[in-house]
């Protein structure tokens, strides 16, 4: 694998640095729907339904929920730490930026368009939400 | 990055104190965020006060740093103590919550509302006034049927607004992110208030976040939507998606040709909604029809209208499970005024104001399973190991006076 496909570029929303494993959601994240005391997602006919989000970086298209929930969610999972490390996103509305940069959970939008090629569930990432990038640090299988 | 007046830089830099500062660093980030090039006025706002521990933490931290609300913010339900002690007993963790929140909104110069509908009575905008509006089902109304201007708020970042009175101008706030994106004919008929409830729940599903512009092909009044269905439109688009603004062709202020709504003589893309899109949806997230143990309703928050409605079903009559009516205070009071409460409450039901189904005074219906007509309900309810059929609110009621939902009851009482 050359350099290149292990460095992408993002832009920052919540500023922070962190790494941990990926987790893919092909869904929309609504915070208050995962179990703050566990990070399991409770909400029925998700992709994620059963896994736990904890300490992941996640991955997913969007968040979706009330004006109220999301913050809610998310302050209840950072308080018993089963929040994410930080969140990429592909549609950041406003709701899950001020929920995230109040909370102060990394999140980043407009990553390049080879990182879902690239990265996988499990792979190990480096993301650097004050510069703007994204490494990948290790390959999960 | 975001050009800022010279009070703007004097709030970010804390010369008009700590509370006002972080409310400016934040907006300053969401700006940020989206690219905003600067910050614009507004002249409203409304904040989703919850008193969830999120909430609370969040309003508590900017009194204390002494901030002060620049345009007083109209406020969400959190649960009315008073009257829900009577029906149940309530924990003194859960009242004490209830007290600090309220505590804490008015030192910051909030309006204690307690409602979910403020676009109905105390907060209503007028055409291109740029607000904040936080409650995903009060955006889409101020947005789409008054043509005001905001994006769709967080509780928090609308607090930040009422607090440095301004907002970045991004989004919603800019004439080109509001027109339509998709056209969707709507084939159902769309008779009732409920019919939009499955609609807006519906539709996210069907096409995305984008914004619809709906054409009511065989709605027989084609210029007269109740205040009820365009409210639960909205909120069942924001329960199942993420939608801040829509149109409905010759009706909403910036819909009033095709072209007007798109901002385009071409329409990009075409949907149609039938009736049996809407009936498959409420199969998905009701609950199986049967016995029930009580009724809940006003999720938006009832109207004079619908409770109006409801009443005129058990009036005379004993309920045979325990109903639960939500409104705002205005409207109970008006209930009050016109002999509507009485009636209610001589059936065996309850109006309770400045409450949400999301709160805690609720626990002694946590493993039941009730009726309601509203999906956004449901959904958010899950959590609190809530049960609900979901149908219309006529057949809801119905349903509360013998006990059980069947699927054709409405007849049997015509």
């Amino acid at each position: 694998m050359t350099e290149k496909s292990n460095l992408f570029k993002c832009h920052k929303i919540s500023e922070g640095k962190t790494s941990g494993e990926v987790l893919f959601s092909k869904d929309g994240i609504c915070f208050y729907l995962i179990d703050p005391e566990s990070g399991v997602v409770i909400e029925r006919n998700h992709s994620l339904f059963g896994k736990s989000i904890a300490n992941k970086i996640l991955v997913f298209p969007n968040g979706t929920g009330s004006s109220v929930v999301q913050a809610d969610g998310m302050y209840q999972l950072k308080m018993h730490n089963m929040g994410p490390k930080a969140m990429i996103v592909e549609n950041a509305d406003t709701t899950l930026v001020a929920s995230s940069i109040i909370m102060e959970i990394p999140l980043v939008d407009k990553v390049d368009s080879n990182f879902n090629e690239n990265v996988k569930n499990k792979d190990i990432l480096e993301v650097n939400a004050i510069e703007g990038e994204i490494k990948l640090v290790q390959k999960g299988e | 990055m975001v050009k800022l007046s010279l009070t703007e830089k004097q709030m970010l830099d804390g010369k008009f104190g700590k509370g006002t500062q972080t409310a400016m660093k934040i907006q300053v980030a969401i700006a940020e965020a989206f690219d905003a090039p600067y910050m614009v006025p507004i002249s409203r706002a409304h904040v989703a006060l919850s008193n969830q521990e999120a909430d609370l933490w969040f309003v508590e931290k900017l009194v204390s740093q002494g901030a002060k609300c620049k345009i007083r913010p109209t406020v969400n339900p959190s649960f009315n103590w008073e009257q829900m002690s009577q029906i149940t007993s309530l924990s003194s963790e859960d009242v004490d919550i209830v007290r600090r929140t309220d505590n804490a909104y008015k030192k910051i110069g909030a309006l204690m509302t307690y409602d979910c509908t403020p676009y109905l009575q105390l907060n209503v905008p007028k055409v291109n006034d740029v607000i904040s509006y936080s409650e995903s089902s009060a955006t889409p109304f101020v947005n789409s049927v008054y043509g005001a201007k905001t994006n769709r708020e967080s509780a928090q970042s609308a607090l930040c607004a009422a607090v440095t009175g301004v907002v970045p101008y991004y989004g919603y706030l800019m004439k080109e992110n509001r027109k339509g994106e998709i056209l969707v004919n709507v084939l159902a008929k769309m008779d009732s208030d409920f019919d939009f409830q499955l609609l807006g729940y519906v539709l996210p599903l069907k096409i995305g976040f984008k914004i619809p512009v709906f054409n009511f092909i065989n709605k027989e009044e084609k210029r007269n939507f109740s205040n009820a269905s365009l409210m639960n439109l909205g909120a069942q688009m924001n329960t199942s998606g993420n939608v801040a603004i829509y149109h409905i062709l010759g009706y909403t202020p910036e819909a009033s040709t095709l072209e007007d709504a798109f901002q385009s003589s071409k329409v990009p893309e075409e949907v149609d909604i039938t009736q049996e899109d809407l009936d498959s949806v409420r199969d998905k997230i009701s609950a199986p029809i049967g016995k029930i143990d009580f009724a809940l309703f006003g999720c938006p928050h009832l109207t004079f209208e619908q409770i109006e409605r409801v009443t005129k079903i058990i009036a005379g009559k004993k309920l045979a499970v325990p109903l639960f009516i939500m409104s705002s205070d205005p409207t109970m009071r008006l209930c009050e005024q016109m002999g509507v409460l009485k009636t209610i409450e001589e059936a065996g039901g309850n109006i309770i104001s400045n409450t949400c189904m999301d709160q805690p005074c609720w626990k002694f219906l946590y493993g039941k399973k009730g009726v309601t007509d509203s999906p956004k309900c449901a959904y958010y309810t899950k959590r609190r190991k809530m049960e609900f059929v979901i149908t219309d609110l006529e057949n809801a009621t119905y349903s509360a006076l013998e006990g059980e939902v069947t699927s054709d009851r409405k007849k049997q009482f015509v």
